[in-house]
């Protein structure tokens, strides 16, 4: 009887309400809600107000959901131009928290979030957990890194908010996280999918075996992956791997997140209010149309986001999920719109190296992308990573699974590529996010 | 009879076996016999030493791609034919070779082979029958 109730409990979290409502109702509260931020970002945020008056626009002129359109878009740019404060709508002392991305590339991008902003933020993320079935009693061990990132921070409110047992462990020492997942019995895990990947391999050489262990479901996100990495990831630790999406300026993780139907992600749409455009022309596509994802923060405060180009690529599902929710989904983001190469004429995204990787039995995605240009030619070497269940001490196994990669890589990406076998752990990892592509040619 | 051999993955570049060899020095790990397999990106360095526990288990501290393999050592005459005959009872047998190298030893005008074989238990009966000499591990190491 209790279990009976326990299962229902869960099902049906109060925070999840939201994900239910009828469209009329979601309808609704978007518009009212989209009217207010657009009122709230023209007072406060002057780069906004005056884009709005450039067009002759005022708040007052949007009038539906689908005036949105006319909106100007935010860019990442804009972040970078308005550094440290300049696209914030509230005074400094009712921001609580500020984030900042890591900044590899001159000033790094802020972020601000009210008392009520950090509260929508812990809301979306217990949706998110409470899709992936967990709740209460649940042990969530959080490896994405705590600090100025809010994959860590964001994931840790969500969790509690949730009323599970949170393990802040933050990222690296792959030996204590496995350590602490055995002896702590945690049941999810929350940290990059390359980073469980690295924990999977390590886990083996430790010889702990996953798959015995109380962990049935991991949230990963902060980096596009792959249904294949998916199979593998599930196969490999024998738990359930959810896809979760956010992005720092939007709010972070917890914008979208798969649930049990893994068929796309549910965003928060009462939230965040998605739009795919043309990623050349910025001009709005239809619902199943591929585009650019585009959001708009319909109850932020601190800083609004207005048609922020987030340069995923992705497209609406409009069709309604198997699993009752009425908020739409996207589907899973393979790419960005800036992460394609063009080498030498042929375009390349790391998600198709990852593919055919992975379409070679027994291989894990630790892989690195070299370009360089030889005698004004681009070339493109794939070094990949040996791993224990790779190694095999005859010459010729090794040659085979060369060209096994070879093969694979030449088939998914039409053009030749070199391939070279690496190392165990030579291959740089900055914040348990793999470091995919070095491009050394210079232009 | 089976022996433990250590074989580690390397680059082809320089400073790539030095490094796990320092390792191994440092703990004073005795390598008793050593072959290298190449190509022209990577290879595959194959050791008998005299404590592989403790080699294999440095190895994989430090970061490298290390696997323990079963392998069997004959002793065979130092004179012409030697090998001849040893291959020859293999091949008669139907016995495939995955790979091999020797290295002689000083104390007696011997030399040891060491195999790797895909079915280690039949080739061990096959050299038996042809009356060759199997060395254990521990007379492998206090030759």
């Amino acid at each position: 009887m209790s279990t009976v109730l326990e299962t229902s409990v869960a099902d049906c979290h109060p925070a999840s309400a939201p994900d239910y409502m009828s469209m009329e109702e979601l309808h609704d509260v978007q518009l009212m809600r989209l009217r207010a931020v657009v009122r709230r970002a023209f007072q406060h945020v002057e780069l906004f107000r005056t884009r709005m008056e450039e067009r002759g626009l005022t708040p007052e002129k949007i009038r539906s959901l689908d005036d949105i359109v006319h909106l100007p878009f935010t860019k990442k740019i804009d972040l970078r131009d308005t550094y440290p404060f300049g696209l914030f709508a509230s005074p400094m002392k009712d921001v609580v928290r500020l984030h900042a991305s890591s900044g590899t590339t001159g000033k790094p991008i802020v972020v601000a979030y009210t008392k009520e902003d950090v509260d929508v933020w812990s809301s979306v993320l217990v949706r998110a957990f409470a899709g992936c079935g967990l709740h209460r009693g649940d042990i969530i061990q959080v490896a994405y890194g705590y600090g100025l990132f809010t994959g860590g921070l964001g994931a840790h409110y969500g969790a509690e908010a949730l009323g599970a047992t949170v393990v802040p462990t933050s990222g690296g020492h792959a030996d204590r996280q496995i350590m602490l997942m055995k002896d702590f019995g945690v049941t999810a895990m929350c940290c990059t999918p390359t980073y469980f990947l690295h924990l999977i391999d390590r886990a083996a050489e430790l010889g702990v075996d996953m798959k015995h262990l109380p962990l049935r479901a991991g949230v990963f996100g902060a980096e596009p992956w792959t249904e294949s990495m998916r199979r593998h990831i599930e196969k490999m630790s024998s738990i359930e791997a959810f896809d979760i999406y956010g992005l720092s300026e939007i709010i972070g993780p917890g914008v979208g997140c798969e649930c049990r139907r893994h068929d796309g992600l549910h965003i928060f749409e009462d939230h965040f209010y998605p739009e795919i455009v043309d990623p050349e022309t910025g001009e709005a596509l239809r619902d199943g149309e591929e585009g650019e994802l585009v959001l708009t923060t319909l109850s932020k405060q601190a800083m609004p986001m207005i048609r922020y180009r987030t340069r995923d690529i992705t497209r609406i599902l409009p069709e309604p999920c198997a699993c009752g929710r009425t908020i739409r989904r996207i589907d899973r983001i393979g790419r960005r719109s800036d992460d394609m190469l063009i080498i030498r004429g042929v375009n390349v995204f790391p998600s198709q190296v990852e593919s055919a990787l992975l379409q070679t039995e027994g291989t894990l995605p630790n892989y690195q992308i070299i370009l360089t240009r030889e005698q004004g030619l681009d070339q493109m070497e794939v070094r990949v990573e040996v791993t224990p269940l790779m190694f095999n001490d005859k010459i010729g196994a090794l040659q085979e699974l060369h060209q096994k990669l070879q093969g694979a890589l030449d088939r998914v990406l039409g053009i030749r590529v070199r391939v070279s076998l690496a190392e165990a752990h030579s291959l740089e990892r900055s914040e348990g996010k793999a470091k995919r592509v070095i491009d050394r040619r210079t232009s | 009879m089976k022996i433990q051999q250590i074989s580690l993955f390397a680059e082809n570049k320089p400073g790539h076996i030095a490094a796990p060899m320092r390792v191994l020095a440092e703990a004073g790990v005795d390598i008793r016999a050593l072959y290298l397999a190449d190509t022209q990106q990577y290879g595959i360095l194959r050791m008998i030493v005299a404590d592989w526990q403790k080699a294999a288990r440095l190895l994989e501290e430090n970061g490298f791609l290390a696997k323990v393999t079963e392998v069997l050592a004959v002793e065979v005459a130092d004179r012409p034919g030697g090998m001849a005959e040893i291959l020859g009872a293999l091949d008669s047998a139907g016995i495939n070779i995955e790979y091999m190298y020797a290295f002689p030893y000083v104390r007696s005008a011997g030399a040891i082979l060491i195999f790797r074989f895909a079915d280690p238990d039949a080739a061990i009966a096959h050299l038996r029958e042809a009356g060759l000499n199997l060395l254990a591990s521990d007379e492998l190491l206090n030759l």
